[in-house]
């Protein structure tokens, strides 16, 4: 009975009739608003209670004496209020302050277009890059659709913001990229050498990047490859155009990768079907081969190994401009070797370290001739043709190894800073001239990203540059300024000065020049709704010391640019399974460079470009559909002559300006199972409306005849069928089970 | 009479043996109950923060833990897109807390609610890395007890709402579905233990049909 008893008082105990005291209040932010969903609870009991809409909350309590509460809410500092429980209500009014934290303290956004795979605040992605119509996987083409870039129909790259393509730089991992396009044919454009989902991050800057990166006047274009994937997978593409397969295979333990790739490419088979304007004596052929490996380190730190090698031919004749009679015939060999590794490692106190080192070997032999209606070669008959008689050999060797502190503190302010080598040996044959330059370039740089307030960050650097071969050394500083004043809008104003070594190509001519000059300004209004994104910006760019190659090679050039980008983005939230981009560009710039006999708008800017980027997946059947259309008005051309050999100015005989370019680029995806792989069965119809665009003319020798540049058939097709084959390893563990 | 006190002694034991607080039971007892019959997002956010201050009023209980984590899931599949990142952390950062007192099968349930959750916020672009994270916790769970039924009602339902091109669909869910409600059938679980899921996989079984 005592044990009954016992029990009796242990309810009792429980369920004890103590006073209840009611604790209840109103938590509020620093301006006044209500917090909702904020956690109110007396420390080491079970007793607290939740905020409702209005900021209020209510709860009782059998505690007594004295207390610790706390106050917690996301994105707002936790509070701790100590409280002395007697028989009294208590009432507790008070405000939290927002936490200086990433997610909702400003970001400085000056390095441009964030693209990531599938991470949290990102405007676009790998993904985004395949389903763009029109791009049809080439990371650059799809660029082309975001504001501040030109469309071009007739070459390779990206010019930005009035910026020539040479001024706009590839990174991988931290390390230069020197020829990201493959070789080609002048007036025909070629695709990346990398593939989008090699890549976990795309940062795409039009300007203002940060001090880490150096020698591009216009823009950088920063990549981040993927680190370990998550499954191992096999995969096989099959086109009419190339065909290629691929491992990628993953340790059991996950802390290790590699895998490779081949794909072969031949047009001709293509080129049958759809005819193209030049006579292709060489059917474009290439063969891609890349191979990589990832292991992780002691401390979460990786490694990752990424090389390449690619070597393409072809050869083509062109009708000649010069003669109705001639023809130009074009030959290329081209290889490629590309190694990068790169290793990433953190360390106590929140520092952290980036090593990287790259290599790369860049092959090209060329010869240009004219011929006549047999394709016999014809005799030179007088010196000015002789340049389009040549034979051209060129080898450039670029090695480079980075290293990039980083040290973080409370409230994400950073400082980050380090040094780099880039080594660089070109030789060139000409004919029977040879040319050969090396050059040994350091660069050291500092920047800091400093939070003024939670709503004002300060990212300021400096960066140091140094060529061996022009024996100068400059300093560049870069600031950013960014202030977020409300939740979704936010301002920015970047600086920075950027210097950029002349092209190879004019260095082998005089290597006393100069590195070339950009000043940046540029101002940026931010918008971030819920699903929606504007961003406006207004810049003005000043170019210095510009190569001029008449009457001598000499940095006599300058120039500039300003303009306006627009960029909408709505993913799905207006309209439901509608995802869209909206761009539109404005640019004003004139430049005084190369042959140019004076201050002159370049032949590669339209002064208005707009872009509407449309997609559309189609759940129940499967099926992605995606429509560009792309607008520039028209772009300048010049027939720049040089009278007399040894005449000391080119003259401006023949000028005009474009017709509009438009085009509309469609595709079609679709994803299936094909028996035990995932099958994307993807089609695509570039200039659907069969517009006649043209890209400007190219003039004879003598100046007396032109030549429209147009591209070498009005449409392009493509389709394709990507099957690949997972082996998802958490997945055997539940099948053994079943 | 000796029925009785061996009865009392066994109360006795349960009680104080795991040197847990005396309002321990039935204050979990009484959130529970809640949690049978709970309905409303609010509800289940507000039980998660009843479940996390006895969890951490404790500290050597995962029960509370648990349930702080499973409750708080619950609220994330109704609650709006942009919070579904913040929610799904915290909730594994509740798992992660459990995970130290006790690692066991039953935690990996909310963890997978958790990256599905952060996962539907943007699927097309996040299936490949949140997806994946999902599946890896399933597996886990399943290592450390290859019998629970939980873990296989979470992967038919997952495989029904997946694409039948990427290996989903009712063909690919009804096993796993079967296969939990035999287990269901099966189980016995201990007091305030995790018991749920039966009746949904039920639900889920008919949609197979």
């Amino acid at each position: 009975m005592k044990y009954c008893i016992l029990l009796f008082l242990m309810i009792l105990n429980v369920h004890s009739l103590l006073a209840q005291i009611e604790i209840h209040g109103k938590i509020l932010d620093k301006k006044g608003r209500p917090i909702v969903s904020a956690n109110i609870t007396i420390v080491d009991s079970y007793d607290g209670g939740i905020t409702d809409h209005n900021g209020l909350f209510r709860f009782s309590t059998t505690e007594n004496g004295a207390h610790i509460l706390v106050i917690v809410a996301s994105r707002f500092d936790s509070l701790f209020v100590p409280i002395n429980i007697t028989n009294q209500a208590i009432q507790i009014d008070t405000s939290l302050k927002v936490t200086k934290l990433e997610e909702d303290g400003v970001v400085v956004s000056s390095r441009g277009f964030i693209l990531g795979g599938g991470k949290r605040n990102s405007v676009m992605n790998a993904q985004d890059i395949y389903t763009t119509g029109g791009a049809n996987g080439d990371i650059s083409s799809a660029l082309r659709t975001l504001p501040g870039t030109q469309q071009l129909g007739e070459r390779e790259g990206l010019a930005v913001r009035g910026g020539d393509v040479y001024e706009t730089k590839q990174f991988i991992d931290g390390t230069l990229v020197s020829h990201p396009y493959f070789s080609g044919a002048t007036n025909i454009p070629t695709r990346t050498r990398y593939p989008p989902n090699l890549f976990k991050d795309i940062a795409f800057s039009t300007g203002g990047y940060s001090a880490l990166y150096g020698q591009a006047l216009s823009s950088a274009l920063i990549l981040e490859t993927i680190d370990i994937p998550e499954k191992s997978e096999s995969n096989v593409s099959v086109t009419p155009l190339f065909w290629g397969g691929g491992l990628q295979k993953v340790a059991k333990d996950k802390k290790s990768s590699f895998g490779f790739d081949y794909s072969y490419t031949n047009v001709g088979l293509y080129f049958k079907v759809i005819k193209q304007t030049p006579d292709y004596f060489k059917m474009p052929q290439f063969h891609s081969s890349d191979w990589n490996y990832r292991i992780k380190t002691k401390g979460g730190g990786l490694i990752k190994y990424y090389g390449t090698f690619d070597y393409n031919q072809m050869g083509l004749r062109r009708q000649s401009v010069d003669s109705a009679i001639w023809k130009n015939a074009f030959d290329l060999k081209g290889s490629n070797w590309y190694h990068n590794v790169s290793w990433r490692q953190p360390f106590n106190h929140q520092w952290k370290m980036t090593l990287s080192a790259g290599f790369s070997l860049n092959k090209n032999n060329i010869w240009q001739q004219l011929q006549d209606s047999s394709n016999k070669e014809v005799a030179i008959p007088n010196i000015y043709l002789d340049t389009l008689q040549f034979n051209l050999k060129n080898k450039d060797l670029f090695a480079q190894t980075k290293l990039v502190l980083e040290k973080k503190w409370r409230h994400n302010n950073a400082l980050r800073f380090g040094a780099e080598y880039w080594y660089n040996d070109y030789s060139l044959n000409y004919n029977i001239k040879q040319y050969q330059l090396k050059d040994n370039y350091i660069a050291a740089f500092a920047e800091t990203d400093y939070y003024i307030l939670p709503k004002l960050a300060l990212e300021a650097g400096l960066r140091f540059e140094n060529s061996s071969l022009m024996r100068t050394h400059e300093l560049a500083p870069r600031a950013a300024l960014a202030y977020k004043f409300s939740s979704s809008n936010q301002i920015n104003f970047a600086y920075g000065m950027f210097y950029q070594k002349p092209e190879n190509t004019y260095l082998i001519y005089n290597s006393k020049l100069k590195m070339t000059q950009a000043n940046h300004y540029i101002f940026t209004y931010l918008y971030t709704g819920k699903g929606t994104m504007l961003r406006l910006e207004t810049y003005y760019k000043q170019y210095e010391n510009l190569v001029k190659i008449y009457p001598n090679y000499t940095n006599n050039g300058n120039g500039f640019a300003k303009g306006i980008d627009v960029y909408w983005r709505d993913n799905n939230h207006t309209i439901k399974t509608l995802d869209y981009w909206i761009t539109y560009s404005y640019v004003d710039t004139k430049r005084n460079y190369l042959n140019f006999p004076f201050s002159m708008q370049p032949n590669f800017v339209a002064n208005h470009t707009a872009n509407l980027v449309t997609k559309k997946f189609i759940a129940p059947i499967n099926t992605g559909v995606s429509a560009t259309y792309s607008f520039a008005s028209g772009r300048p051309y010049y027939n720049l002559h040089l009278n007399a050999v040894g005449d000391a100015n080119y003259s401006l005989l023949d000028q005009g300006k474009t017709k509009q370019y438009q085009t509309l680029n469609m595709s079609v995806y679709h994803l299936m199972k094909i028996g035990k792989g995932f099958g994307v069965l993807y089609a695509s119809m570039n200039n659907v409306l069969n517009r006649n665009n043209v890209f400007g003319y190219n003039y004879s020798v003598n100046g007396l005849n032109r030549q429209p540049i147009l591209p070498t058939a009005k449409r392009f097709y493509f389709i394709a069928l990507f099957i690949s084959w997972g082996v998802d390893r958490s997945q055997d563990t539940i099948n053994n089970n079943l | 009479m000796k029925k009785l006190i061996f009865t009392i002694c066994l109360c006795a034991i349960a009680y104080f043996g795991h040197s847990q607080s005396s309002k321990y039971l039935p204050a979990m007892e009484a959130n529970l109950k809640i949690m049978d019959t709970a309905k409303a997002a609010s509800t289940y956010l507000d039980l998660s923060g009843k479940f996390e201050r006895i969890a951490n009023a404790e500290k050597t209980q995962w029960l509370p833990f648990y349930y702080a984590a499973l409750s708080l899931d619950l609220y994330g599949f109704q609650a709006p897109e942009s919070k579904k990142d913040e929610i799904g952390d915290k909730a594994l950062a509740l798992i992660d807390q459990a995970q130290k007192l006790n690692d066991n099968s039953e935690l990996y349930a909310p963890k997978y609610m958790a990256y599905i959750i952060q996962m539907l916020v943007d699927p097309m672009n996040r299936y490949q890395s949140y997806g994946m994270l999902a599946n890896d916790a399933l597996s886990q769970g399943m290592k450390l007890d290859s019998l629970n039924p939980r873990l296989f009602y979470l992967k038919g339902s997952g495989l029904l709402q997946t694409p039948t091109f990427a290996g989903g669909g009712k063909d690919a869910a009804k096993p796993y579905l079967e296969k939990s409600i035999e287990l269901f059938d099966k189980e016995k679980p201990a007091k305030m233990y995790p018991n749920w899921g039966k009746t949904q996989a039920l639900e889920t079984l008919e949609k197979c049909k």
